[in-house]
């Protein structure tokens, strides 16, 4: 990664308080993010989500969001107002939420869902927002466009559902797409399809995208670079290709508990925890590429 | 729009859900004219006595008995109760002397009136007022919305009523008191519907329909305020939950402001919860009128129902009675004929 990065974060803290002290969800966290396809990986709980979240604006309160450095290209997000993020959500940043059956609205058309985001950014009249919105359908292989923009959400499948989210998150052509468990609720077989389709998308356009899972095997295969959360920390950076060759034990726990094809165990090992994984790192160690 | 055979399974669609809607409703009505019946027979008021009074001679008592039917069988009396009503006999009122029906048709405009006026109060303000406290969770625009809510929900409506007119009436003046217009006013406009602000619109009376306005402006209120405490609680805890979903962080993931994902994402979806919550608001609010026309003097329903019970006046009191319960079955149906035009999920059920 030669060029500036399209987002840089320098010591991320989420803080929920609390009545026996805060709680910090997420700590320590740096990392920066390129034209490249990034996986963060971890339990739940691990404040994956929350990170993503956190880069986003949409930490509601009384959580809190605190960073020394949080950098969207030329934007300082960290002193920036709620309606300054607005005009970056969706514009400059988006994100894909786990299942589509819940994460569109039922009761408006779906075609109407991605032109709105377009109208929105765009100021654009209704028609080039339904035709914008048509060639989004058709750019996430949705065939017969026309017909699916006049259908609600119950009617489209969970992959197709998954598509329409990927279109009215990248209709305002943003840079960076954050994709929190794109795929766990969609059947294996169309699972493929859409991170595929997201690829391209993302590929063509050059754009970041931060893919957030549980899923390790998904993970190595799809991205370049694996971010290790735990407990609200980065505990290990690696190339996608090598995370079998992880260092930190937990990672190592969370390989060894992985059942295999072909394999079969009697029992799978249970991941050990060790006390001193909760301790603070020094936040530099997401930053290491 | 598709192909014939669409076309035709669509019509078809149709016509079963009329019948379905149609089956439930007579089934319905079945049971109303049963309730009545029962309650007509259950009550401690002789109808013959009712009529002929406490001196009649014992042969004229055996005569009317025997009119009345009531010599019949249980079962048959039913089924004779139940011929006339299809042929809208409701019988005599003895406080007016006139059929119970045309009684009821008179009066009723006025309740309507009274509370489609409530009802727009109450959904009105009801509504963004529930949105506001769902926004503003546990602070002072919510603690004010349940506490209003509480007040409304537990104060008598004859006590409320009183107190404005004290207050509104008596004291400031600012609005008109009981009655539906001045007695001046009276047989100005030609009756249409019977309500009279509509009426006067009609005739062009515009003194009349201000008159009309300033009569109905409190009455409306105060039992506007009842289905607002409702229909606000009801909007707050919908609302607390759809803004839970996910939808409404996507949506504010993709840009949209605050204001418009509370008002148009999550609100859309509130409606869907909010239809059967008014129209059952609806029929609360008439019998919320008895009340309410008591204390305004509003020659309504209400009004008629409570003379009649304390006259007496068993076919009166059955009647209004019977023509509550077919308004009940009239806001069921129109709540599942609005349901699919707010909910895309009702309308293609296959």
């Amino acid at each position: 990664m030669t060029e500036a990065p399209l987002l840089s974060v320098r010591n991320l803290r989420v803080v929920y308080p609390g009545d026996d002290g805060d709680f910090r969800a997420v700590r320590n966290v740096s990392f920066t993010l390129g034209r490249e396809r990034l996986g963060i990986v971890g339990e739940s709980g691990s404040g994956k989500s929350t990170t993503g979240r956190a880069i986003m604006g949409l930490i509601a309160s009384p959580g809190r969001v605190e960073a020394d450095h949080l950098q969207l290209g030329d934007t300082d997000l960290s002193t920036i107002t709620e309606a300054g993020f607005r005009k970056l959500r969706g514009k400059r940043i988006a994100m894909v939420l786990q299942d589509p059956k819940f994460s569109l609205d039922p009761v408006m058309s779906v075609g109407k869902q991605i032109a709105e985001t377009h109208r929105y950014h765009f100021r654009s009249s209704r028609k080039a927002a339904r035709q914008a919105a048509l060639e989004m359908l058709a750019a996430v292989h949705i065939r017969d466009p026309e017909r699916v923009y006049d259908q609600y959400p119950h009617q489209v499948s969970g992959g197709m559902g998954q598509r329409i989210m990927i279109a009215m998150m990248l209709i305002a052509g943003p840079d960076i797409l954050i994709a929190d468990e794109p795929t766990s609720a969609l059947d294996v077989s169309v699972q493929q399809q859409v991170l595929t389709i997201m690829d391209e998308m993302v590929k063509s356009r050059g754009m970041g995208l931060i893919l957030i899972s549980h899923n390790l095997h998904l993970v190595s295969s799809f991205c370049d670079r694996v971010l290790v959360m735990y407990a609200g920390q980065i505990v290990e950076v690696c190339d996608a290709g090598k995370l079998h060759e992880a260092q930190h034990p937990y990672t190592r726990g969370l390989l060894a508990a992985l059942p295999e094809l072909g394999h079969r165990r009697a029992e799978l090992p249970q991941l050990q925890r060790d006390p001193a994984w909760l301790i603070d790192l020094p936040a530099a160690v997401g930053t290491a590429a | 729009m598709t192909a014939p055979r669409g076309w035709v399974r669509q019509i078809a669609g149709l016509i079963r859900r009329i019948a379905g809607l149609l089956g439930s409703v007579s089934l319905t009505f079945l049971g109303l004219t049963c309730v009545t019946f029962v309650i007509g027979r259950v009550i401690p008021i002789d109808p013959v006595i009712a009529i002929v009074g406490e001196k009649a001679t014992r042969s004229t008592y055996e005569r009317v008995f025997k009119e009345l039917n009531l010599d019949r069988p249980i079962p048959e009396q039913y089924w004779i109760y139940l011929k006339k009503i299809l042929h809208g006999e409701f019988g005599t009122s003895l406080m007016t002397a006139h059929p119970v029906l045309s009684d009821l048709l008179r009066v009723f405009p006025a309740t309507l009136e009274l509370s489609v006026s409530a009802l727009i109060v109450g959904v009105c303000f009801g509504i963004p007022l529930g949105v506001v406290a769902a926004t503003h969770k546990g602070r002072w625009p919510d603690q004010i919305v349940r506490f209003g809510s509480l007040l409304g929900y537990s104060m008598p409506v004859f006590w409320l009523g009183l107190v404005g007119l004290l207050i509104f009436y008596a004291k400031l003046g600012w609005v008109e008191g009981p009655g539906r217009m001045d007695v001046s006013f009276d047989d100005i406009v030609p009756t249409v519907t019977g309500m009279i602000t509509v009426d006067s619109l009609l005739a062009g009376e515009d003194e009349v329909f201000w008159n009309a306005m300033s009569h109905l402006v409190l009455p409306a209120s105060i039992l506007g305020y009842l289905s607002l405490a409702y229909v606000a609680r009801m909007t707050r805890s919908f609302m607390l939950s759809q803004l839970r979903q996910e939808y409404v962080l996507a949506t504010l993931a993709k840009g949209l402001s605050p204001f418009r994902v509370v008002w148009i994402h999550a609100l859309g979806n509130v409606w869907v919860q909010l239809v059967t919550v008014i129209a059952l608001t609806f029929g609360s609010l008439l019998e919320g009128a008895v009340l309410t026309e008591t204390v305004f003097a509003w020659p309504g329903l209400g009004l008629y129902m409570k003379n009649s019970l304390f006259a007496a006046d068993l076919n009166a009191v059955i009647g209004g009675t019977m023509l509550i319960g077919v308004v009940y079955i009239v806001l069921n149906m129109l709540s599942d004929v609005i349901y699919p035009l707010v909910d895309p999920r009702a309308r293609t059920r296959k």
